[in-house]
C-alpha cells in the first residue's frame, strides 16, 4: 500500500501521543492535522493512522464520521460555509445560498469542477448581530449581501 | 448602544473594562483594571472551601442555559481523598446554539477575565488540569486565548506553584470538529476522551465520574467570568446588583430585524420590552414584532404580548419557555412561523447524535410534516401528529435534554400560531390513516 502520511505528519502524531494518557484522545487532533494538507480523510488514511497509534480503524472511523468538519469526501481548495441558523434565516440567508449556488454552479454540499470551492451549510457561527454571515476557510464575513458575496469570491479567485 | 461606555465595576462586573469594542483586553490593561486582584486575594486569604461558600451564597446560576446553581455544582464534587488525586475543570466554550454570541464576545474581548475565572474555579474545586473546550469555527478566539494563556504563564498565574501558594494548574485548549451535541456536558467529556460524542447516561454525574473517570466540573464561559468579581467584592454585593431572585448581571441581547442588534450586560429582572426598545432600539422601519425567542433556538417561541415578562430564569419558565442563553431573537411580521420552525427543526435534526430513537426518528418526521405544511399540501391530522411528536420528545422521554429543547419552539409555535399551521393543510387530500398509524417516519417520503 502506498503511504499517504508525510514524515512531518508522523512526527506530529507521535508527539501528540505523548501529551495524553490515552491514544484515543488524540484522534481528533490527528485527523484535523492530516486534513489540513490532504483536505479530506480517506479510508486508507484512517488505516495508516490506525497502525501508528494502535487504535482500531473502526474506532477512528466512528469518530471521523461523527464530526461535520472532518471531511470524508474530497473537497475543494476553499470551503465556503454559509450560516443557516435561525437569525440568518430571518435575515435571508436563502438568498445568499441561492446566489452562491448559482454563481458556483453547484448545489450545497458539492464541489466545483475545478476543485476550487466547496459549498456547505453550517450551524450558527455566533455572529448573529452581524447576520447574514459566511465563513470562507478561516475568515468570517459579516452582513453579507447578494452583491458583496460575489466581490468576496472574486477576490479569492 | 445605550450607556455602553458609561459603566463601572459596581454595576457591570463583566464588561466595565471594555472601552473600545474593536480591541481585546490583554494582560497589561487587564492588570491595570484590577485584573487578577481576585486571584491574588483568594490564594492569599481564602481556602478552596471558602471560595465555594462565597459562590454558593452569591447564588450564581450557570449561564449556559440550564441555570443550575454553580456553588451547588462545585459542592457536589466529592472531597479529595489525597492531594494527588486527579480532577478536572472544563470550560464549555462550544457555543453553537443558533442565535447566541455571548461566549465569543467574552473570549474575544476579555480573555483574561475568563482565565482568571478558570483559575479561581479550579482552585475552589481542587482541579490541577483545566480544558477549554472551544468550538473549532472560533478561529480568532483560539488565537487570542493562546496568547493570553502564554501571558498569564509568564506572570505565574498559570503553571506550577501559582503566586507561591502551592497551587498548580495547567490550562489546555481543546477544539472540537463541529457538532452541536458536543455542548452537552457528558458528550463534551466523551469528545475530549476521543470517543464518539454521544451523551452519557446520568447518574453517575460528571462530578463523580467525569473525564477519564475522575471528578469533573463543566462550567460555561460566562459563569466562570462571573467568579472573579464575586470573590473580590463578596456575595452580598453581587446579590444587590439585581432586584430579582436571580443574582448579578447577565449578557442579554437581541438579534433579528431590530435597529441595533447586539448584546449588553444588564441586571436580571429587566423586561424583554426594555431590552428590545431601549437597547436594541426597536424593530427596523417597516417591520413589526410578531414573535420572539427568549434565549436561542431551543427556547419556546413567545408572542408579542409576553414582552413585559421579566428576564430571569423563573419568570420565563412560568410562561412556558426558558431563559436559555438570554440572547433573544426577534421574529418580524414578514416571517411565516411554520417556515421558521422548519428551519429550526432542520437544524436540530441535522445535529441530533442519533443515539436514542425518539430524537433520531421524531425530528426528521417533524421536518417532513412541516415541509408539507409550508408547501400547502399537509393532510388533516398533521398538526395533531406534530403535537404528538412534541409530547414524545418531551422531558424524560429521551436520553439527554437535546430533544426537549428541539421541540419546545415547535410546541409553543403550534400553541400560539395554530392557524398558520392549519393554513398549510389541503383538505382535498385523503387522510392516510395507515401511514399515520404505521409509526415509521420514513414512510412519508
Amino acid at each position: 500500500m502506498k503511504k499517504i502520511l508525510s514524515k512531518e505528519e508522523k512526527t506530529f502524531i507521535l508527539k501528540e501521543l505523548n501529551k495524553y494518557k490515552n491514544p484515543d484522545a488524540v484522534i481528533i487532533e490527528i485527523l484535523k492535522f492530516v486534513q489540513k494538507r490532504l483536505r479530506w480523510i480517506s479510508l486508507d488514511t484512517i488505516k495508516e493512522i490506525s497502525k501508528i497509534i494502535s487504535v482500531p480503524a473502526s474506532k477512528i472511523d466512528s469518530i471521523a464520521t461523527f464530526y461535520n468538519q472532518i471531511f470524508r469526501r474530497p473537497v475543494g481548495k476553499n470551503i465556503i460555509k454559509y450560516c443557516d441558523g435561525v437569525v440568518c434565516y430571518i435575515n435571508g440567508y436563502e438568498k445568499i445560498e441561492a446566489e452562491l449556488s448559482n454563481y458556483l454552479k453547484i448545489q450545497p454540499g458539492n464541489t466545483t469542477k475545478d476543485k476550487k470551492f466547496t459549498l456547505i451549510p453550517i450551524c450558527c457561527l455566533g455572529n448573529c448581530h452581524n447576520s447574514p454571515t459566511i465563513m470562507i476557510n478561516e475568515n468570517l464575513f459579516s452582513n453579507v449581501t447578494k452583491k458583496s458575496i460575489i466581490t468576496i469570491l472574486d477576490n479569492i479567485i | 448602544m445605550k450607556n455602553f461606555f458609561n459603566k463601572n465595576e459596581e454595576t457591570h462586573p463583566l464588561t466595565w473594562r471594555i472601552k473600545d469594542l474593536n480591541s481585546s483586553i490583554f494582560i497589561d490593561e487587564y492588570e491595570n483594571k484590577k485584573g487578577y486582584f481576585a486571584l491574588k486575594f483568594a490564594l492569599k486569604n481564602l481556602s478552596p472551601d471558602e471560595v465555594i461558600s462565597i459562590i454558593k451564597s452569591s447564588k450564581l446560576k450557570g449561564r449556559g442555559g440550564a441555570g443550575f446553581f454553580t456553588g451547588k455544582k462545585w459542592d457536589l464534587m466529592p472531597k479529595k481523598k489525597n492531594i494527588l488525586e486527579d480532577r478536572y475543570l472544563i470550560c464549555n466554550a462550544d457555543e453553537m446554539e443558533p442565535g447566541t454570541y455571548k461566549d465569543r464576545f467574552l473570549i474575544e474581548k476579555l480573555p483574561h477575565l475568563l482565565l482568571e475565572g478558570i483559575i479561581l474555579s479550579a482552585y475552589a474545586i481542587g482541579a490541577s488540569v483545566s480544558y477549554i473546550f472551544l468550538r473549532e469555527e472560533y478561529v480568532l478566539s483560539k488565537i487570542l486565548l493562546e496568547k493570553s494563556i502564554l501571558e498569564a504563564k509568564n506572570k505565574n498565574y498559570i503553571g506550577k506553584n501559582i503566586l507561591n501558594s502551592g497551587f498548580n494548574l495547567k490550562i489546555f485548549i481543546h477544539t472540537g470538529a463541529g457538532r452541536y451535541i458536543c455542548g452537552e456536558e457528558t458528550a463534551l467529556i466523551n469528545s475530549i476522551e476521543g470517543k464518539r460524542p454521544n451523551p452519557r447516561y446520568k447518574p453517575p454525574f460528571p462530578s463523580h465520574f467525569g473525564l477519564w473517570g475522575k471528578p469533573t466540573c463543566v462550567n460555561n464561559v460566562e459563569t466562570l467570568a462571573n467568579v472573579p468579581a464575586i470573590v473580590l467584592n463578596g456575595s452580598s454585593w453581587y446579590k444587590n446588583i439585581s432586584n430579582n431572585d436571580d443574582t448579578g448581571t447577565k449578557l442579554m441581547g437581541f438579534s433579528g430585524k431590530v435597529k441595533n442588534p447586539g448584546l449588553w450586560e444588564v441586571p436580571f429582572g429587566l423586561t424583554a420590552r426594555e431590552l428590545l426598545e431601549d437597547y436594541a432600539c426597536g424593530m427596523k422601519d417597516g417591520y413589526s414584532l410578531k414573535a420572539w425567542l427568549p434565549g436561542g433556538s431551543s427556547t419556546g417561541i413567545l408572542t408579542e404580548s409576553y414582552l413585559d415578562v421579566s428576564m430571569d430564569f423563573n419568570s420565563i419558565n412560568i410562561i412556558g419557555s426558558r431563559l436559555g442563553t438570554a440572547i433573544s431573537i426577534a421574529v418580524d411580521n414578514s416571517i411565516n412561523i411554520v417556515s421558521l420552525l422548519l428551519n429550526i427543526e432542520m437544524f436540530f435534526s441535522r445535529e441530533s447524535c442519533g443515539w436514542c430513537t425518539p430524537c433520531r426518528e421524531g425530528l426528521p418526521w417533524s421536518i417532513k410534516i412541516l415541509k408539507d405544511l409550508v408547501n400547502k399540501n399537509g393532510r388533516l391530522g398533521d398538526v395533531e401528529m406534530l403535537e404528538k411528536i412534541c409530547k414524545n420528545l418531551g422531558i424524560g422521554k429521551t436520553f439527554c435534554s437535546f430533544a426537549p429543547g428541539a421541540v419546545s419552539p415547535l410546541y409553543n409555535g403550534i400553541k400560539y400560531f395554530r392557524e398558520e399551521f392549519d393554513n398549510g393543510i389541503d383538505t382535498n387530500l385523503p387522510i392516510y390513516e395507515k401511514k399515520v398509524c404505521g409509526i415509521q417516519s420514513n414512510i412519508f417520503s
